[in-house]
């Protein structure tokens, strides 16, 4: 099994107005496997989003050390090459859109490589494929819904064929279609191309479709497991500030009140089953 | 004592290329004392139709008053309409500019030509309002807390100006369930003691179910549905995919019941009762399978 992503000890400090130093990240460590979807959730300000910084060297380690695909983030001679590996999708679709065609915005990255014109055809094609947008590709980008405008944030970042993608909230915007939509373009993705995912997201029901969760609080990792043993813990994540999906909440009350139901409940069709047995 | 938008359109760039309709032939009547959210996918319209409510956007066509006066006549009219009506938008903390967050929070009192005691208390009561302790935060520069304190400080400037209505767009996009709890169970204490109206625009129905008494959904430049939540959620002819909303999930949960045979209400809410819910509803089955 090959590693995307070797994360050892990693620290990251900010500083405030007074020049004291904030931990953000205390001694992180993280392998990711290639092909792995990762779901990582915790509160605002527990270190999610300076993690993602560290996957495409925006930022790098103050002490430990970050490898993506074996490459050390701090190589500044690799930090192309890092790039190119891991692609980023922020939260906000507008801030991350170039082109006033959505065509020309999906080729903006290709075109940057320098590749020929014939590849970069082709993978903008591929691309736009891949999220469902094909029909969009001579529209107006800021005319979109915000759903179709992340998708097309995410095409440009495909059509740099990136071996990872890391999503920082990208759905925070999005109404629940929009939102329903870039979340079944990301799993279609990891399941046909083999991507490697990092969703990091405050919507537990997207965390329940990763293969594993990561569960941040002030700057370490406290919880690692796959979805149905993190959320089956649902005092422990309610203590840290976050949800549980509302089936696992719903079956952690019932047996509680002994009523006999598995404790891996995370899905409202696997609380159905258990109860309609 | 009413904010009343009357055959309202608006269009973005009219006469240009872009030229686009964002809102056509709306007419809405919002109460004081009503708890409305607007829902709707995005592009629907729903933050054109909020910014008409403070006189921000001048309708191209129809007429928005306020308490019957209408709101673009006289030039005069729009300093009242923006202290009784005020709005929170996406993503406000970008709105913060003082060096101070007692400073930031007193922008809109000391504009108001309040004395120095009255801002004093404006201010303080405000942050209490977002659960924002003055001895902590109040000579602290708002730039460097946390996401959800500084939301809350931005919260707290539009509510030191004590108005009627509150009209917040998105006030807990990208907030921890923890932030979005806590902003949520204040707007809602201070809708409960002040008696003002709150107009709430968001993508989350757990939050329009719970809280608004009247939902909105706007499509296309319309409002498609005006009533109860429940009557959205449990009207089977409704389309709801259509309209870029979904089903809360506690809803969702319960209609999956449902459709595996178990004999359950799903209009419920709140957990505890869901689960008690659950229970008789096993009760029943075994009883009667026996």
């Amino acid at each position: 099994m090959t590693i995307m992503l070797q994360i050892k000890d990693l620290c990251h400090s900010y500083r405030n107005e007074q020049n004291e130093t904030l931990p953000a990240l205390d001694h992180v460590s993280l392998d990711v496997a290639a092909g792995q979807f990762l779901a990582v959730i915790g509160r605002n300000g527990s270190g999610k989003s300076t993690l993602a910084k560290h996957l495409n060297a925006l930022l790098v380690p103050d002490a430990g050390s970050c490898l993506v695909n074996g490459m050390d983030t701090r190589n500044t001679a690799l930090l192309w090459d890092v790039r190119q590996t891991v692609g980023m999708v922020f939260q906000n679709p507008d801030n991350q859109i170039v082109a006033s065609l959505v065509e020309e915005d999906v080729a903006f990255g290709p075109e940057n490589l320098g590749l020929p014109p014939a590849e970069i055809q082709r993978r903008v094609t591929d691309s736009l494929e891949m999220v469902g947008m094909t029909e969009y590709r001579l529209h107006a980008p800021h005319l979109l819904s915000g759903g179709q405008k992340q998708r097309v944030a995410i095409a440009g970042v495909l059509a740099m064929k990136p071996r990872c993608l890391v999503l920082d909230e990208s759905t925070a915007m999005l109404d629940p279609v929009g939102r329903s939509e870039v979340l079944a373009a990301v799993c279609k993705l990891h399941r046909q191309q083999g991507i490697t995912v990092v969703l990091i997201t405050h919507f537990m029901e997207e965390a329940v479709e990763a293969d594993r969760v990561v569960v941040m609080d002030a700057g370490r990792i406290i919880m690692d497991g796959d979805p149905a043993t993190v959320f089956s813990q649902v005092e422990c994540i309610r203590s840290l500030g976050l949800d549980v999906p509302v089936a696992a909440d719903i079956a952690a009350r019932l047996r509680q009140k002994g009523i006999d139901i598995p404790a891996d409940i995370i899905r409202d069709e696997e609380l159905a089953v258990a109860l309609c047995r | 004592m009413s904010i009343e938008l009357q055959n309202i359109s608006y269009t973005y760039m009219p006469g240009t290329p872009y030229c686009r309709d964002a809102l056509l032939d709306v007419s809405l009547k919002i109460e004081r004392g009503e708890f409305i959210g607007i829902i709707g996918h995005t592009g629907s319209g729903k933050s054109t139709l909020v910014q008409h409510l403070n006189g921000l956007l001048r309708p191209t066509a129809g007429t928005v008053s306020l308490d019957g006066a209408n709101m673009h006549e006289r030039k005069q009219a729009l300093k009242s309409v923006r202290q009784k009506v005020g709005m929170v938008f996406q993503y406000p903390e970008h709105q913060l500019f003082e060096e101070t967050v007692f400073d930031d929070v007193a922008f809109g009192p000391r504009n108001l030509g309040l004395s120095d005691e009255d801002v004093q208390q404006r201010v303080e009561s405000a942050l209490e309002c977002v659960g924002l302790s003055v001895a902590d935060v109040a000579k602290r520069s708002p730039f460097r807390l946390s996401g959800g304190q500084m939301r809350r400080v931005a919260i707290a400037g539009v509510i030191a100006l004590r108005p009627e209505y509150l009209v917040l767009d998105e006030p807990s996009a990208g907030l921890d369930p923890c932030g979005r709890d806590e902003i949520y169970a204040q707007i809602l204490q201070l809708y409960r003691t002040s008696g003002m109206a709150v107009v709430l625009v968001t993508h989350n129905m757990e939050d329009v179910a719970r809280m608004a008494k009247r939902l909105l959904v706007m499509d296309h430049c319309r409002i498609r549905f005006d009533g109860p939540p429940v009557d959205l959620f449990h009207d089977e002819t409704i389309q709801l995919r259509d309209f870029g909303v979904s089903l809360p999930h506690v809803t969702s949960l319960l209609k999956t019941l449902r459709a595996h045979s178990l004999d359950i209400d799903d209009t419920l809410q709140d957990e505890e009762v869901v689960v008690e819910a659950i229970r008789s509803a096993l009760k029943r089955k075994r009883d009667s399978s026996c």
